[in-house]
């Protein structure tokens, strides 16, 4: 590979069918944005019909058409929505947006190699991710409407076209849409863990990796192993749907028929979904927490507290990921005893958040804090992982979630601590790489008032959604109106719409601070942030190899920020000591 | 074309966000915060989290009365109730503590040209700490977790239950209790035909006695076991007020079981209840709509299409002479069906 940047590029080859993981990375990020945007618009559209009912809107009527006629939209329209948004915003943008762009930014720089382990396979992956972007959003556009049954799209509702509009042709699209991401996923994914497992360069020890390719890699293994079961329940819908199978279908009777289903089980697709639905959270979160590992580091200027407790908590995480998914299914009927299994396994996740929360913290005290939009985007996500969180408590424990099973309580939980800190994260992460990533600045001012408005408008919107989900609201309520003792939650509802809608146009501050800064951003110089890894070192102009000459040795860990020698100077005079520099006598290695 | 005009909007607001921000900062020279920018992100970092401190404070005053009544309809709910105020209780002092040293520590060490970071990378000490006390912690929530969930789930211990069936469609409840016999007669979607709508197959002999109802009346100290069946897609059948939920699933039968304790009347009658339907009111009469009393009520809490938000079934509780009453009145399926 050594000669990669040799290679006479096309504007084909270098824009469109790249195999260079940088640019790469960027075609994720902005089919991931161009996602995000239909995604947040689509809930505020939703969040209009939650906040005013019996309201009409020409906005809806523009943009819904037949579903929105007279400026209200219809329950249906309403059902596709918050299916569409809830797919595109965990899988299109959190997963493949999150996850593909920084993993294939990131692990070749960060561990020193020139690009992937398969350039190819990693160009294969995007384009079968932007296929199955593609698909995903022509569905909303299809006559019997998009996808309505939910993004957790448990069967029947989802096997019967004739159960509601949306389980039509919106519904095949979703599933076939979905396959093709699996594929584009695992590719993607064998990529990272071969990449990681390979190709490190001299003296970059798995000790001494980066925590953000630490929760890459991590990451990568718990898709591999889960993302392959959602796959298998997919087709196996696919097969109920069109070909007559009843692996989840049983004793049916709809509009008037007995229908020919026998011996199959929902609960099985539940079990499948959830094998995936879970490990799920935290293939989204795991990215994000890497990064603001690395973001808060550096812009603290001190070393991550606890790096190994840090290592050993993703990997807890990961693990206990995949044990815990039948606490989505406490309230299915299935036997008590597994309730019990899931719950002990459930909460034992805890603790290793924990660790992590209390390790952020003591990174931040006594540190001297570089408050950019990266570090504030950061220092937001342990917030709000934190806050959302600790409801966790509450939902994975199986008492306790009967009560709460599904209402809009869960809804608040989930956004704060999946969508919300994952989003940060996010943030984080193109605040902190942009520079990498086009060799240009982003705008610091644009930057603060981006956090500012999204911090505030976020707490907004989900701190008041749990005292609604408190009051007994099931979440996917068209509306409130058939039950007059949800009608005092109508004002909340109203508070909630108001931070969404500011929440929701603030991102146009995001998107014209990134697109104006790709062309008219402040030239970056190296190493911007004064940055202990790898891609510090690398040139600003991209090229295909990353680096002109040799790989960068590495000597030491990451984190070596405001060391200081046993005079109490700091060595080098610096309060950084890049990954390359080789330890100085006297010096000892953390 | 509206839709158009709509986008033509978002895009000039862009562009207006676009030109504003072209004319501030691009000149900047610092590329990393400068001490001014971390002086204002710090204070501001402080009033945000004063913010989340007084977004929690004014929810938990303000939204007391919106909440459902902290007194539990069921003797199941209570313990579910005491678990929940003690996990609710942990989960507040977490969270004043953790968001505190947050945003106190970003206020506090804001960047500034004097300050030094200090290196402090590993203290096993210190780490030993936080991993001890949330496993203390949640070991004890886990055992008083678990105990409480054996306690709602365990159907065996009930004396004399009464057995009720419900039965859930698009887009609405039934139900049928289990007669006299106290046994349910089979039921399969192949006999659902006319005005047999829950699929009851009649040559069961216990089937004649069921009686089947549109709206759920249960007796006070009694304990009550359900048996759920849906007849298309998945429902859940979600009963706030005795902290009661499960799935209603296509090919199988869920069982679930409560102990009713509060009657509806006496319901009407507590203070949470009075507030909340006081407040409603008050709202309803604004808006020129007829004031309503409460009433327990089933929901469907799954997604199960179109109509889903409007799935419910009116639940009474009565004293159980008051419930025996009512139900010697009600035909038997044998009277509805055979007639």
């Amino acid at each position: 590979m050594s000669d990669h940047h040799h290679h006479k590029e096309t504007f084909v080859t270098k824009y469109i069918f790249s195999q260079d993981h940088k640019m790469i990375a960027k075609q994720y990020l902005i089919t991931g944005m161009f996602m995000g945007v239909i995604g947040v618009f689509m809930s505020m559209l939703f969040r209009l019909q939650l906040a005013y009912p019996d309201q009409s809107f020409s906005i809806i009527e523009a943009f819904l058409g037949k579903w929105g006629e007279g400026g209200q939209m219809t329950p249906d329209m309403y059902m596709g929505l918050v299916t569409i948004h809830g797919t595109i915003m965990v899988f299109f943008v959190l997963t493949a947006g999150l996850s593909g762009t920084f993993s294939n930014l990131l692990i070749p720089l960060q561990i020193g190699a020139r690009d992937m382990a398969s350039g190819f396979l990693n160009m294969i992956s995007y384009w079968l991710f932007f296929l199955s972007s593609l698909i995903m959003f022509l569905s909303i556009f299809v006559h019997t409407g998009m996808a309505s049954a939910g993004w957790t799209i448990y069967p029947p509702l989802s096997a019967l076209p004739q159960a509601m509009s949306g389980s039509g042709l919106g519904m095949t699209l979703w599933l076939v849409s979905m396959a093709i991401f699996i594929a584009s996923s695992l590719m993607g994914s064998l990529n990272y863990i071969v990449t990681v497992l390979n190709l490190r360069t001299k003296g970059m020890k798995m000790t001494r990796l980066p925590l953000t390719i630490w929760a890459f890699f991590i990451t990568a293994i718990i898709g591999v192993i889960s993302f392959p079961v959602l796959l298998s329940a997919a087709l196996l819908l696919i097969f109920d749907r069109s070909f007559g199978t009843s692996f989840f279908l049983s004793d049916i009777f709809i509009q008037g028929e007995v229908l020919h289903y026998k011996g199959g089980s929902p609960i099985l697709f539940e079990h499948l979904f959830w094998f995936l639905g879970h490990p799920e959270v935290y293939i989204i979160l795991l990215p994000a927490l890497g990064i603001t590992s690395e973001v808060i580091s550096t812009n603290a200027r001190k070393p991550i507290f606890g790096y190994r407790a840090m290592i050993g908590s993703i990997m807890a995480i990961a693990f206990l990921s995949t044990i815990v998914w039948g606490h989505h299914m406490f309230v299915t009927g299935m036997n008590p005893f597994l309730g019990s299994v899931f719950t002990f396994t459930t909460l034992l996740i805890a603790i290793p958040s924990a660790v992590k929360a209390f390790n952020y913290i003591t990174t931040l005290w006594r540190g001297n804090l570089q408050l950019n939009p990266a570090m504030l985007f950061s220092i937001g996500m342990v917030s709000t992982f934190i806050t959302g969180g600790l409801t966790g408590l509450i939902l994975g424990d199986s008492a306790l979630d009967i009560n709460v099973h599904d209402t809009m309580f869960v809804v608040a939980h989930f956004h704060l601590v999946m969508g919300i800190s994952a989003l940060f994260g996010m943030f984080a992460g193109v605040y902190h790489w942009f520079p990498k990533m086009y060799g240009k600045m982003m705008n610091k001012d644009m930057g603060y008032l981006h956090f500012w408005l999204t911090a505030i408008s976020a707490y907004g919107v989900f701190f008041p959604m749990h005292f609604i989900g408190l009051a007994g609201l099931p979440r996917r309520y068209y509306s409130n109106s058939a039950f007059p003792m949800f009608d005092d939650l109508l004002h909340i509802n109203k508070v909630i719409t108001v931070f969404a809608i500011i929440g929701g146009v603030s991102q146009i501050i995001f998107l014209a601070n990134f697109f104006f800064s790709i062309s008219k951003g402040k030239k970056a110089s190296q190493n911007p942030w004064k940055g202990n890894t790898l891609e510090w070192t690398a040139p600003v102009e991209h090229m295909h190899g990353n680096w002109p000459g040799e790989i960068p040795e590495v000597h030491r860990w990451a984190y070596d920020y405001s060391k200081t020698d046993e005079n109490g100077d700091l060595w080098g005079g610096q309060d950084f000591t890049p990954q390359s520099v080789p330890i100085r006598d006297g010096e000892e290695e953390f | 074309m509206k839709a158009l005009f709509f986008i033509l909007i978002f895009f000039v607001i862009g562009t207006a966000f676009w030109q504003f921000f072209k004319l501030l900062g691009l000149t900047k020279k610092d590329q990393v915060a400068t001490e001014k920018e971390n002086d204002i992100n710090g204070w501001l970092m402080l009033g945000l989290g004063g913010f989340v401190y007084g977004l929690m404070l004014y929810s938990m005053f303000q939204g007391r009365v919106v909440l459902l009544p902290r007194l539990s309809a069921s003797l199941e709910g209570e313990d579910i109730d005491n678990l929940f105020v003690i996990t609710m209780g942990l989960i507040l002092v977490v969270q004043f503590i953790t968001q505190f040293l947050i945003y106190y520590f970003t206020f506090k060490y804001r960047g500034t040209k004097g300050r030094k970071a200090m290196f402090y990378a590993d203290s096993h000490k210190l780490e030993m700490w936080w991993t001890i006390t949330p496993t203390v912690v949640l070991s004890v929530l886990i055992i008083y977790g678990l105990w409480t969930w054996n306690n709602v789930q365990d159907l065996s211990d009930a004396e004399n239950p009464l057995i009720i069936e419900v039965y859930a469609k698009q887009f609405q409840w039934e139900a049928r209790y289990a007669g006299e016999d106290n046994q349910l007669g089979l039921g399969h979607v192949n006999f659902i035909k006319g005005i047999n709508t829950m699929g009851v197959d009649m040559s069961d002999k216990n089937s004649a006695d069921d009686i089947p109802v549109r709206e759920l009346h249960l007796p006070k100290g009694r304990k009550v076991i359900f048996k759920f069946r849906s007849q298309d897609v998945m429902h859940s059948a979600y009963m706030p007020h005795f902290r009661a939920q499960i799935n209603c699933v296509p090919g199988m039968v869920t069982s679930f079981g409560f102990t009713p304790t509060v009657t509806t009347e006496e319901m009407r009658l507590n203070e949470d209840t009075k507030a909340k339907f006081d407040a409603i009111n008050e709202l309803r009469v604004e808006e020129g709509k007829e004031e309503v009393e409460f009433d327990y009520l089933l929901l469907c809490n799954k997604i199960c299409g179109a109509s889903h938000y409007n799935m419910q079934m009116k639940v009474v509780v009565q004293e159980e002479e008051d419930f025996n009453k009512w139900l010697k009145e009600q035909k038997t399926l044998a009277q509805v069906i055979n007639n």
